[in-house]
């Protein structure tokens, strides 16, 4: 040590800088490392970096105790012979075995029934990769966490402006004058969020939050809506409502570019009722969503083709077409869908008065209106008209998981993207902005199998194992029209469920509905704590054995890099290594970091060797895909095609020949292209060189209304970003959901339900934003559990994956219920006191804190905190387990048996989006014990071999140099 | 605050010690004067024998509170702004003062080595004597300091942290004289006890004052004032932390409520009320045994009145460290 | 003389702790490192950190505010923490005005600790001495980095660019500016440290709409009633009366 004052940094030792992408969360900073002697000296923000210029989060900054944490796994690990899942009893094995185990198992599945292989995959950010790999090997039984995560944002978002929140795009806060923030607590986008909250405000932006809890981000808003959960699609439906009713909606934007305008059949007796009138034009087929659509025009009065030059079409009224056909245009459908919607109405599902909804639309409807954004920038739309200038209203919205992670989510999350439209702030300045590969057609291209003849042995899954049905014919079913699918996804069940529905394959597979599988690999997801809904259950049933004494998963495979709770669980261990180890891509392919000006891709290159055995999981995938000899890793031969995975990375294409493949930038022989051209053998070098980010600028004309951008659509068909440089125009009536409706009404020829599913169909594809209440919500004696319980993300700590690392886990070492004074004064309990909190499904005990900034029909805590006993490499006292606690246990994965006996997953029925904050508890005091911890505790876990086990005191970090303890 | 027993063990050790030299001293000042029979060079010698002991023991105690002991040294650098700079100082001076008015009465030394003559036996001890007593009045000046500097505990920020301190070391150690006494110097007996009674009881109205001033003591500070946030209702959510950190081992006592509650009336009761009684009784004779009874028992007391002073401190910097969430 | 200052900008911060851990990572292995963690897998872990992130809520449901608050050492003009110090280990820069211990003179007899009222003074239990922000002065004179990066560690990491720093001496500084503009303000000013940091308030954007705002001439509600004319056989007033 030496005294401060001296002023220069200890610059003793061997110093090295290397620039990096985080990964301490899915935002994907860039990052600079800066080594001592081949230790973190510290890990800063990249000023450089597009995402976070130079800043970093709590996460990031603390690298180093991730790197070096004891809960590193180190070897490859089988389970004990004997030991059962769960006990944490492992030997350490050589990879050479591990791959032997793998190839064996694998090679007989992919030769006799693919789809017994099931890879599923939490945050990771790699399903570029695993997609690939799960596709070559011939599997439908593939998703990462998206249908846990946030799908209804990506479906409801996308199945109506063709682009959506989330990776794929966000509020353009440095324009926006009025900023509306509907459930976000920390989001994807952190640091660039952040950044731009923060701008947002200091250029005298108003920041409204709608959310029940007052934490983080609503903490600097100037205004906090209070919102009881699950209720968002009543008050957005309302908001519409007035806005029409004030006739505040921009209704040029409207007209142009949405299907407002367009004419519905009416005539019940058609069995295209409720589709849009076809006009008689040539069109080109495709998997856009075609221009033979009618308006009414007012001046002439009668029918004419959309977009035809010099007509005013009518957003209202009721109409007769010559052949005695009555029609309405869509946005007179949403008019009189919306008619019950009054705030009135809302206030008394949401709990926010009237008044308040009347002057919240009223704010956001004239500020559009009147602080129009007008930039000097030509365009020209796909139709052909120029424009001299790009306008924009600039009232911005963004919205999380709080919309999202309801079973009602999807409509509501249309219902704000009508709101979105209605004020012409659809890919405009200060609007909502689009990032590549956004927009797509509505709904974008890709498509599953519709067919289990799409398995076959030895062969690649023909489609894709994840996609978005246009239509009940998309259904990936069976001839009896039962899922193909191990999560059940893209059936009728759950017909537009884009992102799988991971959170039940754990309890499909155990049951063996709709059969059983061989196989589950799990990369880098926790299944066994905090994204399994159920989590006691499921931890039985990941252990559950046959009467045979075989186990009802017979074989279940986890990668990860840390001794999680999911590990316990494996039969083979692969120990993956640390975003500071590996490389790794921030893909196109999959969901790149791009910013609204344009296209960006991102690398990790490792700054530190692989800490003991371990091994990147992209090697190991290569390395499978070559022993196995899937077509995309191996040549005509069956020799193995890539040395490793940069290797791959550089020269995989997607087709021989596309020039397309996993990076966009510095493509062609000599690094002279992007998007598209001939693999750079160079290329990994110049993302080196270029802080491991590739940043393509489009064309400031390029930048704004892409739906509808000539120059824009034009250039992402030319650089292969879509197929088709056709407008996407917004889905205000969705066609698509009308179409499965009718087809639940029996007036289709094609795939219609089975008889038990018509009604539920029938019910949740309505073409239009209904509310309903959450389903679980429905099932639920309210009087019994008159509160909500939902969970929010600490900006500090990611998932379950931080409580390992020795400075974050200081900031949240374990967590409370937080509930309004009111629920105290009610049970007769005390701030800090022991509580229970209890659902339908169960009752957890845990310490609550009373709060006065949470809705008092609503209880919360922070996500994940709680631990298992001795996970994590934590002693198995650590209060994580004592005093922390997981909501999980309270929430199912199922509704309660319908009249039939039949449980859905509780997910939302059109998207499968797990409804997690759809829970109804109670609360009341837990009589007081001795040894109070919370409930239920788990068996205590040892370290596993390889893990550094040594239980220190304390410690002192010193990068390079000297140690403490 | 969090009460340190290393500083407990100083402060009360060495106001002991002091308490007891300026005992003896006063007891050889009388002397002097005729008002009290003159003693043998053996009870001054065993006086301050005992003296040091205590300060000597306060020092070993002192330096359990250092976090590098072996640098003590350089606290003696800033007495210009510092009071714990300058009883680092003191306390050595008080120490060597004693020492060498032992020693002078150990060998004893008188004036007429230097060539004065003074016709007393102990004119060197006197002057002495009266040297040391200066620099222990400074040494509790200093010590009293220490804690009634520090502006931002009001409960301390008095000069009755100063007075009592001062006389509840003097009772300590006029208390241990008579104990010594009535071995030494039967005749002192009478004496020590109703000094000690008389600075017992000055100790008790100036300490039962300062529990009045505290009680009234309104903060200065509020979370108002804390954040800067002018709110009648503001409540921490989060400290920052929930393991807890230095501010919250260091400024707060920790202990459960009821023990915080009645350590007052346990001292109180201990340092004032038991030792009167005992040594009332013990006035008439000479009960060794009853005084050095009384003399633990307000130790004990003396221990538990640290406790409390510092437990009942409230720091400003608590109002930053209020919640775990 | 310059004082340099963190300026705080309480109507941004989102609690998010980037400025905890940076700070932590950059003094850990620095000249104030290495700064010891208590049982890191244990029960309690507790550690050394120079800066933390608090959280108050203030009023009451619905009217709540909740405000994270980030506080490190103030560098007080007027440091209670200096002239306590017996050894000289405690002590505020001529130049600069950063206050700082030398850890090599420190006894660890905490008593500076007391004399702050922040609770911006943390022991490192395992070092035995008194640690506290050193507001980077490791960093921000660092000829090796380039200017822009010479800036506390914290500062460079806080995303919502919440936290300034500068000469609030300067008149003309960013950090002056701020405190000038945004109302800045220091904590607990009875007892006249006069703290370097400064903290910006809250600021409220409110948007105000009058009713008749909501109408307007090209309201598009106008254009969507009927067009439909009437037929000219039709009855009207022509059939039935003549003027
Ligand atoms: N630090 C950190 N960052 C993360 C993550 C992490 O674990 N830690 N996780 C990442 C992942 S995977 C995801 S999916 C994103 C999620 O990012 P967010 O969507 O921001 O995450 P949640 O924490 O689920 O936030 C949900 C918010 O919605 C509120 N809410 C709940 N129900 C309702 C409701 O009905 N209506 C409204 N209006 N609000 C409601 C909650 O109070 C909470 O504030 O964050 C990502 N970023
Ligand atoms: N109650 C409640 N539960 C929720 C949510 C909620 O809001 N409330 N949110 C849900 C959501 S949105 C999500 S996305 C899920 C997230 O749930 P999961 O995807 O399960 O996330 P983690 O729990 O962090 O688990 C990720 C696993 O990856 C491991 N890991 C970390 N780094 C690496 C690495 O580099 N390589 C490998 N191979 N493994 C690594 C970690 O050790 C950990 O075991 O949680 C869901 N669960
Ligand atoms: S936001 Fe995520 S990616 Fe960015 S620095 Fe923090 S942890 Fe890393
Ligand atoms: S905040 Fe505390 S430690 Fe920092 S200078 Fe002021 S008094 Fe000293
Ligand atoms: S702890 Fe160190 S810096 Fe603080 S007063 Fe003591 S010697 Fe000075
Ligand atoms: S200025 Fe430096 S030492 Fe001080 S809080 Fe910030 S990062 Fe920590
Ligand atoms: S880094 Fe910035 S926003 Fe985050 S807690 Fe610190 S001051 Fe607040
Ligand atoms: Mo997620």
């Amino acid at each position: 040590m030496t005294a401060p004052g001296k002023d220069q940094e200890d610059r003793s030792g061997r110093i090295e800088t290397k620039n990096t992408t985080c990964y301490m969360c899915a935002c994907r900073c860039g990052i600079r490392v800066t080594l001592r002697d081949g230790e973190v000296r510290y890990i800063e923000g990249n000023p450089d970096h597009p995402l976070n210029k130079g800043v970093i989060c709590a996460k990031g900054a603390s690298g180093i105790m991730k790197q070096y944490s004891p809960a590193r796994l180190t070897q490859p690990l089988k389970r004990k012979a004997g030991a059962e899942r769960g006990d944490n009893a492992f030997e350490s094995i050589s990879w050479d075995e591990a791959f032997a185990i793998m190839e064996k198992r694998l090679a007989k599945i992919r030769g006799t029934d693919p789809k017994k292989f099931a890879l599923f995959t939490g945050r990771d950010q790699m399903q570029a990769l695993t997609g690939l790999f799960a596709k070559q090997f011939g599997t439908p039984n593939y998703a990462a966490h998206g249908g846990f995560c946030s799908v209804n944002m990506a479906a409801g978002m996308i199945y109506t402006i063709g682009g959506s929140f989330w990776e794929f795009g966000g509020p353009d806060l440095d324009r926006a004058k009025l900023f509306v923030m509907l459930g976000t607590a920390e989001d994807h986008h952190s640091n660039p969020m952040k950044i731009a909250i923060a701008k947002f405000k200091r250029n005298g932006g108003k920041f409204i939050s709608i959310n029940p809890v007052r934490t983080g981000y609503s903490a600097i808003a100037d205004e906090w809506i209070p919102i009881r959960p699950g209720t968002d699609g009543a008050l957005l439906l309302a908001l519409n409502n007035e806005i029409i009713k004030q006739g505040l909606y921009d209704r040029d934007f409207v007209v142009q570019y949405s299907n407002g305008a367009e004419l519905v059949n009416l005539d019940e007796k058609n069995s295209e009722f409720g589709m849009f009138v076809r006009a008689e034009v040539p069109i080109e087929e495709g998997c856009f969503d075609p221009e033979n659509k009618l308006w009414w025009d007012r001046n002439q009065n009668k029918a004419v083709v959309t977009h035809t030059a010099g007509c005013d079409p009518r957003l209202m009224g009721e109409f007769e077409l010559e052949d005695g056909t009555p029609v309405k245009p869509s946005f007179q459908m949403l008019v009189d869908r919306l008619k019950e919607y009054t705030p009135e109405w809302a206030e008394g599902i949401t709990g926010i008065p009237a008044e308040t909804i009347r002057r919240l639309a009223h704010e956001m409807g004239v500020t559009a209106r009147d602080q129009k954004i007008e930039l000097p920038i030509a365009w020209t739309d796909i139709w052909g008209k120029d424009h001299e200038t790009i306008t924009g209203n600039p009232v911005a919205f963004h919205a999380m998981r709080g919309l999202a992670a309801h079973s009602n989510g999807f409509h509501s999350i249309r219902a704000l993207s009508i709101l979105m439209t209605l004020l012409g702030t659809i890919d405009r300045p200060g609007g909502f902005r689009h990032k590549a590969p956004f927009p797509r057609p509505i709904p974008p291209c890709a498509k599953t199998p519709d067919h289990p003849s799409a398995i076959q042995p030895n062969t690649p899954l023909d489609g894709m194992a994840l996609g978005w049905p246009a239509e009940p014919d998309d259904l990936f079913v069976d001839d009896d029209n039962k899922p193909v699918r191990i999560d059940k996804a893209f059936s009728w069940e759950y017909p537009l469920s884009v992102h799988g529905l991971m959170h039940n394959v754990i309890t499909n597979a155990w049951r063996g509905d709709p059969y059983k599988i061989d196989t589950l690999l799990i990369f880098m997801a926790n299944m066994a704590w905090n994204s399994s809904m159920n989590t006691s259950e499921v931890r039985k049933m990941l252990n559950d054995k046959d009467e045979n004494g075989e186990f009802k998963i017979p074989y279940i495979i986890v990668c990860d890099a840390f001794q999680s709770e999911m590990v316990a669980y494996a039969d083979l261990v692969l120990p993956d290594t640390t975003y500071l180890e590996r490389h790794d891509v921030m893909s196109m392919l999959d969901r790149p970091i791009s910013e609204f000006d344009g296209p960006v891709d991102a690398v990790r290159i490792p700054v530190l060797p692989p800490t003991g055995e371990c091994k990147p999981f992209q090697e190991v995938l290569i390395e499978m895909g070559s022993r196995l000899k899937l077509p995309a890793f191996v040549d005509k031969e069956g020799v193995r095609k890539f040395r490793d995975y940069p290797d791959f990375v550089t020269n995989y294409e997607t087709e021989p020949g596309s020039g397309i493949g996993f990076l966009a930038g510095w493509r062609g022989k000599g690094g002279e292209k992007f998007m598209r051209g001939e693999p750079n053998p160079n290329q990994w070098k110049m993302y080196e060189e270029n802080n491991c980010v590739y940043h393509y600028e489009l064309p400031k004309s390029f930048q704004y209304m892409r739906n509808w951008n000539k120059g824009y659509l034009e250039w992402a068909q030319r650089h292969r970003l879509t197929r088709y440089a056709e407008p996407i125009n917004i889905h205000i009536y969705s066609e698509v959901l009308q179409h499965f409706r009718l087809a639940a009404q029996g007036k289709t020829t094609g795939k219609q339900p089975p008889d038990h599913l018509r009604k539920r169909i029938e019910t949740y594809f309505d073409p239009l934003p209904f509310y309903y209440e959450p389903l679980e919500v429905q099932t639920t004696d309210k009087n019994k559990y008159p509160l909500s319980a939902v969970t929010q993300r600490p900006m500090a700590m990611y998932h379950s994956w931080d409580s390992q690392n020795a400075w974050l886990r200081q900031i949240h070492t374990y967590n409370h219920l937080y509930m309004s004074p009111t629920l105290g004064k009610q049970g007769g309990f005390n701030d800090g006191d022991w509580v229970w909190v209890e659902s339908q499904w169960g009752k957890v005990k845990c310490m609550c804190r009373f709060s006065e900034a949470v809705e008092p029909g609503t209880v919360w805590t922070w996500n994940a905190i709680g631990k298992a006993s001795g996970a994590w490499s934590l002693e198995p006292k650590a209060d994580e387990s004592r005093k922390g606690f997981l909501l999980n246990h309270l929430i199912s994965e199922e509704l309660p048996a319908d009249a039939s006996g039949f449980r859905f997953s509780n997910s939302d029925p059109v998207t499968g989006q797990a409804g997690w904050y759809d829970v109804r508890v109670r609360v009341y005091k837990a009589e007081k014990k001795g040894d109070d911890v919370s409930l239920p505790q788990f068996d205590a876990i040892a370290p596993v071999p390889g893990q550094q086990n040594k239980r220190v005191k304390w410690q002192a970090y010193f990068a390079g140099r000297k140690k403490g303890a | 605050m969090h009460p340190a027993f290393s500083v407990i063990f100083l402060t009360t050790l060495i106001g002991v010690g002091q308490g007891l030299f300026l005992a003896i001293y006063t007891g050889e000042v009388y002397g002097t004067l005729d008002l009290l029979p003159a003693q043998s060079h053996n009870f001054y010698v065993t006086g301050s024998m005992l003296a040091l002991i205590f300060l000597v023991a306060g020092l070993v105690a002192s330096f359990f509170h250092l976090g590098h002991p072996e640098r003590a040294w350089r606290s003696a650098s800033q007495w210009r702004t510092s009071w714990l700079s300058r009883e680092v100082i003191v306390l050595p001076a008080v120490i060597g003062a004693i020492l060498v008015y032992g020693l002078v009465h150990l060998l004893g030394l008188k004036l007429t080595l230097f060539g004065f003559n003074t016709g007393l036996d102990n004119d060197l001890s006197l002057i002495l004597g009266s040297g040391g007593t200066l620099v222990t009045f400074l040494l509790f000046l200093c010590t009293g300091m220490i804690y009634a500097c520090i502006k931002f505990l009001k409960e301390w920020a008095s000069p009755l942290t100063v007075i009592n301190y001062t006389l509840l070391g003097l009772a300590s150690g006029f208390l241990l004289a008579a104990a010594l006494a009535a071995i030494l110097a039967p005749a002192l007996v009478q004496f020590y006890v109703v000094w000690t009674i008389i600075i017992t009881i000055s100790g008790l109205v100036t300490r039962i004052a300062s529990l009045v001033r505290n009680a009234r003591l309104k903060p200065q500070s509020n979370l108002k004032t804390a954040i800067g946030i002018r709110h009648g209702k503001i409540q921490q959510r989060s400290q920052g932390q929930m393991g807890g950190s230095f501010n919250t081992r260091e400024f707060f006592h920790g202990a459960p409520d009821w023990f915080f509650r009645n350590i007052k009336w346990v001292f109180l009761v201990l340092v004032f009320v038991v030792p009167v009684i005992l040594i009332s009784l013990a006035m008439g004779n000479s009960g060794f045994l009853i005084l050095v009874v009384a003399f633990v028992t307000q130790y004990i007391g003396l221990i538990a009145e640290r406790w409390f002073f510092f437990a009942q401190a409230n720091h400003p910097q608590n109002l930053y460290y209020q919640t775990v969430g | 003389m310059s004082q340099l200052a963190l300026v705080i900008d309480l109507n941004v911060c989102v609690g998010c702790h980037a400025c905890v851990t940076s700070c932590k990572e950059w003094n850990t292995s620095g000249v104030a490192g290495a700064l010891s963690d208590d049982r890191p897998y244990g029960e309690q872990p507790t550690g050394t950190f120079f800066n933390r992130v608090q959280t108050f809520e203030v009023g009451e449901y619905p009217n709540t505010e909740t405000v994270h608050f980030p506080k490190s050492c103030l560098h007080c003009e007027d440091p209670p923490c200096v002239p306590v110090c017996p050894t000289g280990a405690s002590y505020k820069r001529e130049e600069d005005g950063i206050v700082l211990v030398d850890y090599d003179k420190c006894i660890g007899c905490k008593y500076c600790s007391w004399a702050c009222p922040y609770g911006a003074r943390e022991i490192d239990e395992h070092q035995k001495v008194m640690k506290k922000c050193t507001l980077c002065v490791d960093r921000i004179y660092d000829q090796n980095l380039p200017e822009a990066e010479r800036k506390p560690a914290c500062v460079l990491a806080c995303p919502t660019s919440a936290r300034l720093f500068g000469d609030v001496h300067d008149p003309e500084s960013v950090v002056s500016k701020a405190i000038r503009e945004e109302g800045g303000y220091q904590l607990m000013p009875e007892w006249g440290t006069q703290p370097a940091n400064h903290y910006l308030p809250r600021r409220k954007t409110r948007i105000q709409i009058h009713m008749d705002e909501l109408v307007r001439a090209d309201n598009p509600l106008k254009k969507e009633g009927p067009t439909v004319k009437p037929g000219l056989d039709e009855p009207s007033l022509d059939d039935v009366t003549s003027w």
